[in-house]
């Protein structure tokens, strides 16, 4: 995979957290992912295809993904609830399309499926394809996410 | 058509948060009268047994049944419905996806992720 295609995902979730939910994010050490596993309580999935195929997720911690959505509603939510799944695909909805739009920019065309969510302990998450994973980790002062891009070359 | 507060307005988007995060702004813009629907279907048929009619529609671009474009196009296509203000808010923020709404008549068109204040200039710009 072009490393250079994670940068756009990478802005895209700074963008998208800071305008919709006021949290900036610290992005750490993007890595090569081993496994399915999901290094949080809650994902979400979504299909990317067109000029090339591949599969975006992201998956957050229980206490960063419950002060996003605090901070997205304007009310404090204190479980992982249907409303917080709900968020959670819309988040990976809005970082799909600005990453779509940059990466359109740089002459590759890529339309976005349906998002599905996921939620519990070291759930797994499945990418489309064979091609390697690169995971990119993110702080932040509520906790940890993660986001994960793999594209077939 | 200036900018009355009293207006009735359909929110229409498959993502409960996003229809919560548009009522929240649109109660902050000082709007009282707001409904939801959860896809492009469910808008058409509330816009056409209104009493009294919607005054502004905001959709979504993807949605399950009909899309936000499929339910412009079918607003603009109706004598009795075409005048209406149709706002898209939409993740499709891809050149090909704005010209398509334009061509399809939108009034405005708001690309998520977007602020509070975003979405009062976009209003007005319909509403002058």
């Amino acid at each position: 995979m072009d490393a250079q295609l994670i940068n756009p995902f990478i802005k895209a979730t700074l963008n998208v957290l800071e305008t919709m939910a006021f949290m900036k994010a610290a992005p750490q050490m993007p890595f090569l992912k081993k496994d399915n596993v999901a290094k949080g309580d809650v994902s979400s999935v979504i299909g990317l295809s067109g000029e090339s195929k591949g599969t975006i997720s992201i998956t957050f911690t229980e206490p960063c993904i419950l002060s996003i959505v605090s901070n997205m509603f304007g009310e404090a939510m204190t479980q992982i609830d249907d409303e917080v799944m709900d968020a959670v695909g819309e988040i990976a909805n809005m970082i799909s399309g600005q990453a779509r739009q940059a990466l359109e920019g740089k002459g590759k065309v890529l339309y976005a499926a349906v998002p599905t969510m996921i939620k519990g302990k070291d759930h797994t998450i499945s990418h489309k394809t064979t091609a390697p994973i690169m995971a990119v980790p993110f702080k932040t002062e509520h906790g940890d996410f993660t986001i994960e891009v793999c594209f077939e070359d | 058509m200036p900018l009355d507060l009293n207006m009735n307005v359909l929110v229409v988007d498959d993502f409960l948060t996003m229809r919560r995060i548009l009522k929240n702004i649109l109660k902050q813009v000082g709007f009282k009268k707001m409904e939801e629907a959860e896809d492009g279907a469910q808008a058409l048929d509330m816009i056409k047994n209104a009493d009294p009619q919607f005054d502004l529609i905001i959709a979504d671009w993807n949605m399950p049944k009909m899309t936000g474009i499929e339910l412009l196009k079918a607003i603009r296509a109706d004598p009795e419905l075409k005048h209406l203000p149709v706002i898209m808010v939409t993740a499709e923020a891809q050149k090909s996806r704005v010209l398509e709404a334009v061509q399809a008549g939108v009034s405005n068109y708001i690309v998520k992720p977007f602020t509070a204040e975003t979405v009062k200039t976009k209003l007005e710009q319909v509403f002058k």
